[in-house]
């Protein structure tokens, strides 16, 4: 028998773990059902606030080395707006039978409920709860995911006011992140998007002799950030039995069962959609099976978490 | 592991275009195909993409619009410019009877196109449009087979759009070849007939990472910076005639 890719994530059954993570194509319904029409188990929308956002001046988003860094600065239309391109989404989404997850930010715990609010009209399967961007501190102070108490009053907010799938969008920068993973359980979140972007970090131009992005600093993903978000996983869903959408540098099946390995649920796919597209979904889905065949593995809940042993 | 992120490159010559546009050509080259386009930044002040004109030595036009082009359009010869890419897909081989057209800075993005249809014998049938005489870019250019002008108040050429001054041609062409403001985009796609021959279009839009990452650029669900800038017209026929949300 061939083994399965099919996981479950908080009662979603998805057909495979792969999930498009936010801020990549994420600005357009359209864009959203490529990526679930290319193989995404689901996908995430771009992080939404309740007022719109220009976000920063370019250079924003750049390739480096090692994966990419930036500092789009949360660019969005506004939660009511957001809410039109989700259910425009969704219509198309249910068909291919692939979740919708719906980001929102806000600058207090009170903004955020009120994001969940306008946004729970498109009814998606999953609210993001983006608290860990690292790329606006300058605006609105250190992110929420980097104190437990912060994470616990933004949750239970967001809580109060969305009936639906609550996921906390968790920091690599958090001093400790189960710390901070276990007072949004306990204030009432379903699962966990871990990780978001590390940093922020900066690049200089040695001809130019400055950063290189307009806002100096941005959040740093891809293949360097991908064994601190594995180390975070596997953290989290040691020490908290709720689901967690592994993100952070997948570019690969293989990457993929190490996120799988290290507990995720699924498996949260960004920067390797550089240089590849939404080819990326078909090539990890084929990668992942073949892996599963050489190691003789049925499916992905029988290695869930099986590097917490030892 | 270098990060190579920009090149640099230095103004070697500034070619002006109308009123307050340039050409600039710097000293570099970026092997590209014709269509594609470089993102170009300026310390301090933004970063953007731009068609490449010319790939050896990498030209660039820019219409003086924003605080980018302002400030590229004002650079001296000397003046430091940080490109990356080529990004990108440009057009296919193009076939003997080119008809170009041009609106506004659209034109940048078709000069290499037809330059290098030029050099391997085709003829290039180009129309350049613009509102006034002096947004009219590129009417020195000399890789054009022939040139008509067109300008919506009449100050110059033709009183007129190009589509317009152009009607005639396209029975004559093997490929139509257009940039310019999306209602001129959408114009064309409305007029198409079946008996056209392929029509091409470069796509401008607002882009941030210029690499397929951010999905800022989309036209439906194209990514103009990683599918693009040139698509089929039929491709982008659908978005170009939708109204606008």
């Amino acid at each position: 028998m061939s083994p399965s890719l099919a996981v479950d994530l908080a009662g979603l059954r998805l057909a495979n773990p792969l999930v498009l993570a936010s801020g990549i194509w994420g600005c357009a319904a359209e864009t959203l059902v490529r990526a679930a029409r290319a193989g995404a188990g689901a996908v995430t929308s771009k992080s939404c606030s309740v007022a719109p956002r220009t976000g920063h001046p370019n250079p924003t988003v750049l390739p480096w080395a090692g994966g990419l860094i930036n500092a789009v600065g949360l660019a969005n239309p506004g939660a009511a707006e957001e809410r039109l391109i989700l259910q425009e989404a969704h219509k198309s989404l249910i068909p291919l039978g692939v979740s919708l997850i719906a980001s929102i930010f806000g600058s207090t715990p009170d903004d955020y409920a009120e994001a969940a609010e306008l946004v729970a009209g498109a009814q998606p399967e999953i609210l993001e709860v983006n608290i860990s961007c690292p790329n606006v501190a300058s605006e609105f102070g250190l992110p929420f995911a980097l104190e437990p108490d912060a994470a616990a009053a933004v949750t239970r907010a967001v809580r109060a006011a969305y009936a639906g799938r609550v996921f906390i969008k968790l920091s690599p920068n958090a001093v400790n992140i189960v710390e901070v993973a276990a007072a949004a359980a306990e204030a009432g979140a379903d699962g966990f998007t871990a990780v978001n972007t590390l940093g922020p970090g900066m690049l200089i131009d040695i001809t130019a002799r400055r950063p290189i992005l307009s806002n100096r600093v941005g959040g740093v993903s891809g293949a360097a950030l991908r064994p601190i978000a594995l180390r975070c996983i596997h953290d989290v869903t040691r020490a908290i039995g709720l689901p967690v959408i592994g993100t952070g540098g997948v570019d690969s099946g293989e990457a993929a069962i190490q996120m799988i390995m290290a507990g995720a649920s699924a498996v949260g796919v960004g920067s390797a959609l550089l240089g590849e597209g939404d080819a990326v979904f078909s090539r990890l889905q084929r990668e992942m099976l073949t892996i599963m065949q050489h190691e003789g593995i049925a499916s992905l809940e029988e290695i869930r978490g099986c590097a917490h042993a030892g | 592991m270098l990060d190579n992120i920009y090149q640099v490159m230095r103004v070697t010559e500034r070619i002006p275009e109308g009123k307050c546009g340039a050409t600039l050509v710097l000293d570099g080259e970026l092997p590209c195909q014709a269509g594609q386009f470089v993102m170009v930044w300026l310390p301090g002040v933004e970063e953007r993409p731009f068609t490449l004109v010319n790939d050896t030595p990498v030209t660039l036009t820019v219409a003086a619009i924003g605080p980018l082009t302002r400030a590229l359009a004002g650079l001296e010869v000397g003046a430091r410019v940080w490109l990356r890419g080529p990004y990108g897909h440009g057009f296919p081989p193009p076939g003997r009877r080119l008809l170009v057209l041009g609106g506004g800075s659209g034109i940048a993005s078709l000069a290499l196109l037809a330059r290098r249809a030029l050099a391997e014998g085709a003829e290039v049938r180009t129309y350049i449009g613009a509102r006034t005489t002096d947004l009219l870019m590129l009417p020195w250019y000399p890789h054009w087979s022939t040139l008509t002008l067109t300008t919506d108040d009449g100050s110059q050429g033709i009183h007129g759009n190009v589509l317009q001054a152009a009607a005639e041609q396209f029975a004559w062409a093997d490929g139509i070849y257009a940039c310019g403001p999306e209602p001129m985009l959408a114009a064309l796609a409305r007029s198409r007939r079946s008996d056209w021959p392929p029509c091409w279009i470069n796509l401008e839009r607002v882009m941030r990472c210029g690499i397929g990452v951010c999905g800022s650029c989309h036209c439906g669900s194209h990514l103009v910076c990683a599918d693009g800038p040139v698509f089929n017209l039929e491709q982008v026929t659908a978005e170009l005639l939708a109204p606008p949300h």
